[in-house]
């Protein structure tokens, strides 16, 4: 049989705000156990939360990014469940009324576009940490983490395959990045993964029971466990067996899903609105002032390179994947008024491979965008061939100094001195008569041995263009 | 000195007529002296001495404050640093607050002496006192009664002139039905007017701090310190806080009472409907028009309150879990062990019992059916009380059904100790403000007539219960013993 799976993914992002949601303390990485928990974070007595009305305004601007519903009313409350680093007994979420509402977000697979729909986004406020390590049998808690704003992303079952899932997941990683709404680093856990996958039969309406894979730290994890979950489900099927609906834990090490809890197993959260915070009323200009602020968004940023900056859809798909990247090449090119598509190129060829090898982001480029913009500036001005800057570039890596410099040190200014270019094209068609002869007689080939020749002699500094010319009209002679 | 009213404390103490310390140590003594009728948790000495000092060094200087070298006490339902602070709860027996709740920090400001903690039903769960993991509180009017919760303490404190006045918390009547059963006068704001950071939480949507104390112009100093909008806590409301003492002079001509046909049915006890009626007819003479108003849906307010707050309490109460303070059980086997044992020994009866409603009552199933249709009666409840606030200024009604029971008369049947509540749950659901005034006394032991007003009217409240005190003389009256 022929079998579809269906994946939709829930996306936990921490906001990048400086205190917690809920509470004033710092939401900064890796301190001290608990030195960044506050009686509030800790669930002391008598505590109240107060929401951050910056972590409201993230999540709007992740709102109008996906272009959802920007809910004017919506509503905390509480998620009932006890668990020894979750200090209230119960965590602070939305339910009925969240603040995003449907969207969509459209991914790129195999060069075909498809939307996927969001169904929406809600605020809450992450859990402390328990540490099971180095406590003898016993378990250490560090409710740091507690209370740091989460946004949870929830995606419509719209995914088809592990592939779909990781380009979902990817564009939804960019695109937050890009808002600056969230870090986006996996590895500290400012976007975690939670994946809903099912099978059914090809063709048919119904959707099959799911499981849900919780917490999935990289995008290669995703594919993996959702690619181990459909395998699994469907051999179960075809074994006779049934889905359970049920938590199940992806395993790294070992490349497998196993059960967390089944649907009876689990928690009857018992959701209510908390009575300690209001509803958030978000209103018009609330909304605009943030529209008014919001950056050039991927997409548009993409059409724009393509219709003001005629680059091809590989080279705008590639300059808009981050907005430092981005902002390199606009500002290398209006820094050096060169061709854009010549901008283009260099950063997605010679650059990119430069950083790639090096393990650096555009961010920590050893080649500043101004230093970038002199090399580029030089070559549109004919001062130095292609081959040349390549030269050219290799040496602004490695040193601070400007490509007007290292062009001046190395004497590699091309010449286009015709007297000088003359002298040599006559020294070579001197000293070889037999190619000259063979030329002469129809072998237009050996042209590019005295190309090669006088290019030889002049050290690749010659102006091609200018050899090419007086070559042929001695050759000719 | 404990005769004497808060303004007349505060012209002793400003005159040099008697010390902070002085007046300390004499509280203090009755605290020692009165230790039978159990008011107290924590007595504060040295803290109350150390206060008192400090108060005296403010008074010789010249830089006083609303309530400087004043001895109070404090429920023990608001967090005070460094000192124990239990919500009667064995679950917190051990807890000393890292942090001062916001009432307390402005009772410090306004350089009050803090006596001590003072004993209440447990988590505020109860109409006796009798839930508190500490023992009953007794009615300084008759010790085999109760005085009357969760505030009991603070109700019996104040009467027995165990501390000049008092604080309470009213979730369902916590403040007015002490009040009203230890014959002095209790305030609940207006839901949002006081703070609740760090006030132990029962019900967040209806708990409120307020003044217990022994007039309405005492009554008026304390609501002037706690009132005001407070950032920690989302729910207080950010609007000026009148002078409470300035208007209670202003005449009552003309007022408009509504009285709820609804309080005065036939349910209502012969003696508690004379002794009202008597109250109402001086406020006749006062210059008042009396309207008979209806409210529908007041029978509906004790099972829509069971819901609530129980349903609230279910989810404040889950952080007593024994991981990070409060009781632990020993030695607990694994994690449910440690959940279960701890809880299990830590909370008394009467808790248990509103944690289990509240959980049924949001289980999924039971969310629509409990919790959402009792929050459609409350939706009901006030629009009852806003359609009657606008015939009428005020509405007046009993505060208790009867005069304080006797200890133990109801703990063992939870509906009967419920139904004591039945006249102020609504004003809760309402998130009215309602006072409770001595209006009289049956065999004994003291009537309270409860004020309701609209939103934030406190001070209108505080004016009509003040020119009552000014033309009859309850709230004077001290329980023999106590003089």
């Amino acid at each position: 049989m022929e079998w579809e799976t269906v994946i939709g993914l829930e996306i936990h992002t921490q906001l990048a705000t400086q205190s917690k949601i809920f509470s004033g303390a710092s939401t900064a990485y890796g301190a001290e156990p608990n030195t960044q928990a506050c009686a509030v974070d800790l669930g002391l007595p008598g505590v109240l939360p107060v929401l951050n009305e910056e972590a409201v305004r993230l999540a709007v601007i992740f709102g109008m990014a996906i272009e959802a519903n920007i809910e004017p009313y919506s509503v905390f409350a509480r998620k009932n469940y006890f668990y020894p680093d979750l200090p209230k007994g119960y965590q602070i979420s939305q339910m009925d009324h969240p603040i995003v509402g449907q969207g969509h977000l459209d991914i790129e697979v195999d060069g075909e576009t498809k939307r996927i729909g969001i169904t929406r986004a809600h605020l809450e406020e992450d859990a402390g940490k328990s540490l099971h390590e180095s406590f003898h049998g016993l378990t250490g808690i560090d409710l740091n983490r507690a209370g740091t704003p989460l946004l949870e992303i929830v995606s419509e079952p719209d995914m088809r395959s592990a592939k779909e899932a990781v380009a979902y997941m990817r564009k939804l990683h960019e695109l937050v990045r890009y808002l600056g709404i969230c870090d986006g680093n996996m590895q500290e856990g400012s976007f975690r993964c939670d994946a809903n996958v099912s099978v059914r039969p090809k063709g048919q309406q119904a959707f099959g029971t799911r499981a849900e894979i919780k917490n999935i730290n990289s995008f290669k994890f995703v594919e993996k466990a959702i690619n181990h979950e459909i395998e699994r489900q469907i051999e179960l099927i075809e074994n006779g067996g049934k889905v359970v609906q049920e938590t199940r834990l992806y395993d790294s090490v070992k490349d497998e899903t196993r059960s967390m809890r089944s649907k009876e197993e689990a928690n009857d959260y018992r959701y209510f609105p908390d009575p300690d915070l209001l509803p958030v009323l978000i209103d018009e200009s609330f909304k605009s002032q943030i529209k008014a602020s919001l950056p050039e968004l991927p997409q548009a940023k993409k059409h724009r390179f393509k219709t003001d900056y005629q680059l091809d859809d590989e080279s705008a798909t590639i300059l808009t994947t981050s907005r430092p990247l981005a902002d390199y090449f606009e500002s290398t090119l209006k820094t050096s008024k060169s061709e854009p598509k010549l901008c283009a190129n260099w950063i997605t060829g010679d650059l990119s491979a430069a950083l790639n090898k090096a393990g650096l982001e555009i961010t920590d480029s050893p080649i500043s965008d101004e230093r970038l913009a002199g090399l580029l500036t030089r070559i549109s001005d004919n001062t130095i061939s292609g081959k040349i800057a390549k030269q050219v570039f290799d040496l602004l890596w490695q040193s601070i100094a400007t490509a007007d410099e290292i062009i001046a040190e190395q004497g590699l200014k091309q010449i286009t001195d015709t007297g000088a270019i003359e002298a040599i094209i006559d020294k070579i068609i001197a000293d070889n008569q037999g190619q000259v002869e063979q030329y002469r007689s129809g072998k237009d080939k050996v042209f590019a041995f005295f190309v090669g020749q006088v290019m030889k002699e002049m050290k690749g500094k010659a102006n091609p263009a200018e050899v090419n010319k007086l070559l042929k009209t001695k050759l000719q002679a | 000195m404990h005769t004497k009213s808060l303004t007349e404390l505060a012209h002793g103490l400003r005159s040099g007529e008697f010390s902070s310390v002085e007046l300390t140590q004499h509280f203090l003594k009755r605290i020692q002296q009165h230790q039978d009728l159990n008011a107290y948790i924590t007595v504060t000495e040295e803290i109350a001495l150390q206060n008192a000092i400090a108060a005296d060094t403010q008074l010789a200087n010249g830089q006083v404050a609303a309530l400087t070298g004043i001895p109070i006490a404090q429920k023990d339902i608001f967090c005070t640093l460094d000192i124990k602070t239990s919500c009667g709860s064995k679950m917190l027996d051990n807890f000393i607050a890292p942090y001062n709740a916001t009432v307390i920090e402005k009772f410090n400001q306004a350089g009050a002496v803090l006596l001590g903690k003072l004993n209440m039903d447990e988590f505020a769960m109860g109409s006796s006192n009798e839930t508190s993991y500490y023992g009953a509180v007794k009615n300084p009017w008759n010790v085999n009664t109760v005085p009357g919760g969760s505030s009991g303490g603070s109700g019996a404190a104040v009467a027995a002139r165990l501390a000049a006045c008092a604080t309470g918390t009213d979730t369902g009547g916590s403040i007015r039905q002490p009040a009203a059963h230890c014959g002095i006068t209790g305030l609940k704001p207006t839901y949002g007017r006081v703070s609740r950071y760090g006030m132990i939480a029962y019900a967040s949507s209806l708990d409120q701090g307020g003044p217990m104390a022994r007039s309405a112009e005492d009554a008026a100093i304390l609501l002037q310190t706690m009132a005001g909008f407070d950032p920690k806590d989302s729910t207080s409301v950010d609007l000026i806080v009148p002078d409470y003492s300035a208007g209670l002079n202003n005449s009552l001509a003309g007022l408009k009472i509504g009285l709820p046909k609804e309080f005065f049915s036939n349910d209502l006890n012969s003696d508690m409907a004379a002794t009202l009626e008597t109250a109402i007819n001086e406020y006749r003479k006062l210059g008042a028009e009396i309207k008979e108003v209806s409210m529908p849906n007041l029978k509906l307010a004790i099972p829509a309150y069971y819901v609530i707050a129980p349903a609230e309490c279910s989810a404040n109460l889950s952080r007593f879990d024994g991981v990070r303070f409060g009781y632990r059980c020993e030695n607990p086997v694994d994690l449910t062990d440690l959940y279960t044992r701890s809880r299990g020994e830590g909370f008394g009866k009467e808790v248990k019992r509103r944690i289990l409603m509240g959980t049924y009552a949001l289980s999924t199933g039971y969310y629509d059916a409990y919790y959402v249709k009792a929050q459609k009666i409350r939706r009901l409840i006030s629009d009852d009380f806003k359609n009657a606030l606008t015939e009428v200024d005020v509405i007046m009604g009993p505060v208790t059904p009867t005069p304080a029971f006797g200890i133990g008369e109801k703990i063992a049947d939870p509906i009967k100790m419920y139904l004591s509540d039945i006249y102020t749950i609504a004003i809760n659901l309402a998130g009215l403000p309602a006072l409770s005034i001595p209006a009289g006394f049956i065999n004994g032991l003291p009537v309270g007539l409860q004020i309701i007003g609209n939103y934030f009217t406190e001070d209108r409240l505080l004016n009509i219960a003040h020119q009552y005190q000014q033309v009859t003389d309850w709230h004077q009256h001290t329980p023999k013993g106590f003089e």
